[in-house]
């Protein structure tokens, strides 16, 4: 909890002070070290990204490319905490009005200058419904003026209350005091892009012949399925700190082949590892496997809709019943997190009391959840009997007869497990068609609303409708709240109140494991989000 | 011939249709969106992505519309690769595809020929046995566990060739991908191969040739191949289509930027054009393919052709 809190003031001062700036970042290498002659990198990337525009993308492997090609306000360090970037400093008074400066030597990598003026096109661009952003609604959760009126096209998009003042001052403007704002801006859908490049060559303008970025790298070779190369962007600002030259990924889907590819020495890091390699490479790899938290949260979700899970003796029943520490530890076991609480417990910000059925035994919860269900007459005679949901994957499939088999030794439950292809499960899950489903989560920034949003009743996410007046209350509460300490209590009792209401059981915490070679310097360990920046990384010699 | 050969060419048309026509609608129907995901969308964000792409219209308005650009050799956007057309990503695709299918297909049909007509030959010989026992092997041995087999030996073990990727198709890069698509096959080759080598030889016309005292040599290459070939003809269809199929899971084992890798993604991913596109492009080939097929059949044997 300690490294939480840590992160937590820093995220939050970084936030809230009035002037900010400078940290270490860009590639630190420490004295002594010998640099490789070759300074190129091979990542595993999980899958082909469905774009690099940042406009168009969601997902993780998008943004890890992203991250490399285009540079926003403000980067991460390797601990995850704020680090300028385009922005040099940033001020507030009220924590809704927000004064970024930018740097005067910031270039796109085609040697135009960049200036405030990118960032209010390419913040307008992201809202406005003709260009269909799928992430446009997280310009809706920074709470920007009148970003949810352009989406919902009650509004044209230059009336974004982004405003460039001049050249190098960016204005923004919230409808509510976010003092988190500024962490939220290093999201991918922040990022800037070069208009006269999109304006000349439209969907097209991210392929290499084309591309114009102001990250440290640029595209210099894109073959979908296959591999997306980087070279150094000289134009970059801080283009003297970079030490790789050259960064490389490869859209691997298969864990095992991306692992096999390591192996063989392709590639220099993998995207992520197969739990049942995981004690293997311990073994036989343990100076490249490194396990980092990761901020996701892996649970069941109750159909709280839908009876019986509608009485909340049977969702807490289920919930005591499942051993997490046994699925962490044998059935996962890359050292993921037993979980009580929904939000990953090394989230910025976030300070919970530990629910009362996390102190007790696994036996006496079992006990309780047996007695709580002989309460409502399920028993022996009269078992409760329903199916679980989870999308098809080893993983889950594993998890799901371990947890049904506690269920039945424990509580004499009948669960029925089905497993559907993942567009139909989202489907499924989503229309409320389940009794109860696997699900997880991850945070879009480092903040607990990013968790506890979701299960508020109007969220569009909330699969398990859960609908609770008091835990609206506490994050509109949150949400509003000037004070970081007020913000912070309200988290708590919504936390608490999950806990009470039980609409779903949260399992466990992720951890991201992948093999780095050793050769990889500057791996960033404490970065919960997973933001790895190559600019920041550089390659030892043997 | 020219006349087997437009008839051929003309019932495709048909058959293609139906094959879009069924396409079309299942993917229409198949629960999901294109644009669902682990976070749903807002309503009016989801909207605005389907207006752009035309989803807001009536099915069977962007069924006629979908043809309409067909004719026109445009298969449009893909819904998932946004910066790129479904033209493109075919066109970077198919060359991959059609190098590594072409090769193993190739490799797989003159292996399989001249190692079941050598165990044919030296019938019930040690030769004849090992053959065919690692054949039987072959067969059984399904390609997702054959390729990261052959992974492990050759790329993690021995390092003597990469464990994936396609780099513009060196040679290094295609053997083991090569080998997994097409051992399967060489083994059913193999096998029918010297089934009806063996049947050929044991029959009256190869006796008398023997009788008339004609080189060994010469009375294998110049009569009892090409009657003994006529049941491995006709296997090459089903072959050639079971190699672009099985081609799915070799390229995603070895990370090859083929059509089946696209393929398998553009279904997940509900990429309604994408898998239009790469349906009718396989489609075609298999009918092509096997019109190549019946002309080969109908040049080898000429009762087929009158």
């Amino acid at each position: 909890m300690k490294t939480a809190k840590t992160l937590a003031a820093s995220l939050v001062s970084a936030a809230i002070l009035s002037t900010f700036t400078t940290a270490t970042f860009a590639a630190d290498v420490p004295a002594g070290v010998k640099l490789a002659p070759v300074q190129e990198l091979v990542r595993g990337n999980g899958t082909e990204p469905a774009s690099l525009d940042p406009h168009k993308t969601e997902g993780v492997p998008e943004s890890n490319v992203i991250r490399e090609l285009l540079e926003g306000l403000v980067n991460q360090d390797g601990d995850g905490n704020l680090v300028p970037g385009v922005a040099e400093s940033w001020e507030t008074k009220d924590n809704k009005t927000f004064v970024f400066h930018l740097r005067k030597d910031a270039k796109w990598s085609n040697g135009d200058a960049l200036t405030a003026h990118d960032f209010e096109y390419s913040f307008k661009r992201a809202v406005d419904p003709k260009t269909a952003a799928p992430y446009s609604w997280y310009l809706e959760m920074t709470t920007m003026v009148n970003a949810a009126e352009i989406i919902d096209g009650k509004k044209p998009a230059s009336e974004l209350a982004v405003t460039a003042l001049d050249d190098y001052t960016l204005e923004i403007k919230l409808e509510q005091a976010l003092p988190y704002f500024v962490a939220m801006t290093s999201h991918t859908t922040l990022k800037p892009v070069h208009r006269a490049t999109v304006e000349k060559f439209g969907d097209k303008w991210t392929l290499p012949a084309n591309f114009v970025g102001n990250g440290a790298y640029k595209v210099s070779e894109w073959v979908v399925n296959e591999k997306i190369v980087m070279a150094r962007n000289d134009n970059y600002w801080d283009n003297d700190s970079t030490v790789i030259n050259k960064v490389t990924y490869l859209p691997i889907e298969n864990q095992v082949t991306d692992m096999n590819r390591f192996l063989a020495g392709e590639i220099d890091m993998t995207y992520e590892m197969a739990n049942e390699h995981f004690k293997r490479m311990q073994k036989e790899q343990p100076d490249s496997l490194k396990v980092t938290p990761y901020l996701c949260s892996y649970y069941y979700g109750f159909n709280n809709k839908k009876a019986p899970f509608d009485d909340v003796r049977v969702r807490k029943a289920l919930s005591y019943a499942i051993d997490r520490d046994a699925v962490a530890k044998f059935i996962v076991g890359k050292g993921e997190l037993p979980a009580y609480n929904f939000a990953h417990q090394k989230v910025a910000g976030l300070q919970v009391d530990t629910p009362d059925y996390a102190t007790w035994t696994q036996k006496e919860r079992n006990a309780k959840a047996a007695a709580l269900l002989a309460e409502l007459g399920y028993g022996k005679d009269k078992p409760l009997e329903f199916t679980l949901l989870y999308n098809t994957s080893e993983n889950h499939k594993k998890i799901a007869i371990a947890v049904a088999s506690m269920w039945k030794k424990t509580l004499g439950v009948k669960v029925n497990l089905e497993n559907q292809e993942w567009k139909t499960f989202l489907d499924n899950r989503r229309n409320g068609n389940y009794d109860v489903t696997r699900a997880g989560w991850c945070g879009d920034y480092n903040e607990a609303s990013t968790f506890l949003s979701l299960m508020q009743s109007n969220n569009g996410n909330n699969d398990q409708f859960y609908n609770s007046p008091a835990y609206d209350g506490f994050m509109n509460g949150a949400m509003a709240a000037v004070d970081d300490a007020v913000r912070s209590d309200n988290y708590r009792q919504a936390e608490a109140q999950l806990a009470q209401d039980m609409p779903l059981a949260p399992i466990y915490h992720y951890v991201n494991a992948r093999l780095v070679k050793p050769t990889v310097g500057g791996y960033p360990m404490n970065n919960a989000e997973d933001k790895i920046y190559t600019k920041d990384l550089y390659i030892i010699a043997k | 011939m020219i006349k087997f050969i437009l008839k051929r060419m003309l019932e495709a048309i048909p058959t293609l249709l139906v094959l879009i026509t069924i396409t079309f609608f299942m993917m229409r129907f198949a629960p999901g969106s294109p644009f669902s995901g682990e976070r749903s969308l807002p309503p009016e964000v989801l909207a605005n992505i389907e207006a752009k792409y035309g989803l807001d219209k009536p099915v069977l308005e962007q069924y006629f519309s979908y043809l309409g650009s067909l004719a026109q050799g445009d298969l449009g956007p893909s819904f998932k690769y946004k910066d790129y057309t479904v033209n493109e990503l075919v066109a970077q695709a198919l060359p991959v595809s059609a190098k590594i299918g072409s090769i193993a297909f190739i490799f797989t049909v003159l292996m399989g020929v001249s190692v079941g007509t050598l165990a044919a030959l030296k019938q019930n010989t040690w030769m004849d046995f090992s053959i065919m026992s690692t054949a039987m092997a072959g067969v059984v041995m399904p390609s997702f566990v054959l390729a990261p087999t052959l992974v492990y030996i050759f790329a993690i073990k021995l390092q003597w060739l990469p464990a994936g990727g396609w780099n513009g198709g060196q040679l290094q890069y295609i053997i083991l991908p090569m080998l997994g698509m097409s051992l399967l096959y060489v083994a059913s080759f193999a096998r029918i191969m010297r089934g009806s080598m063996i049947e050929v030889l044991s029959s009256n016309f190869i006796r008398t040739a023997k009788a008339k005292g004609l080189p060994y040599r010469h009375i294998i290459l110049r009569h009892a191949l090409r009657p003994a070939l006529l049941p491995v003809v006709s296997y090459m269809g089903p072959a050639f289509v079971g190699i672009i199929t099985g081609s799915v899971v070799i390229e995603t084992i070895f990370g090859l930027p083929g059509f089946g890798k696209l393929f398998v993604n553009g279904a997940l991913n509900r990429d309604y054009s994408l898998v239009l596109g790469l349906t009718i492009l396989i489609g075609s080939f298999t009918i092509i393919f096997n019109a190549i097929v019946d002309i080969l059949y109908a040049f080898i044997d000429p009762k087929i052709r009158y």
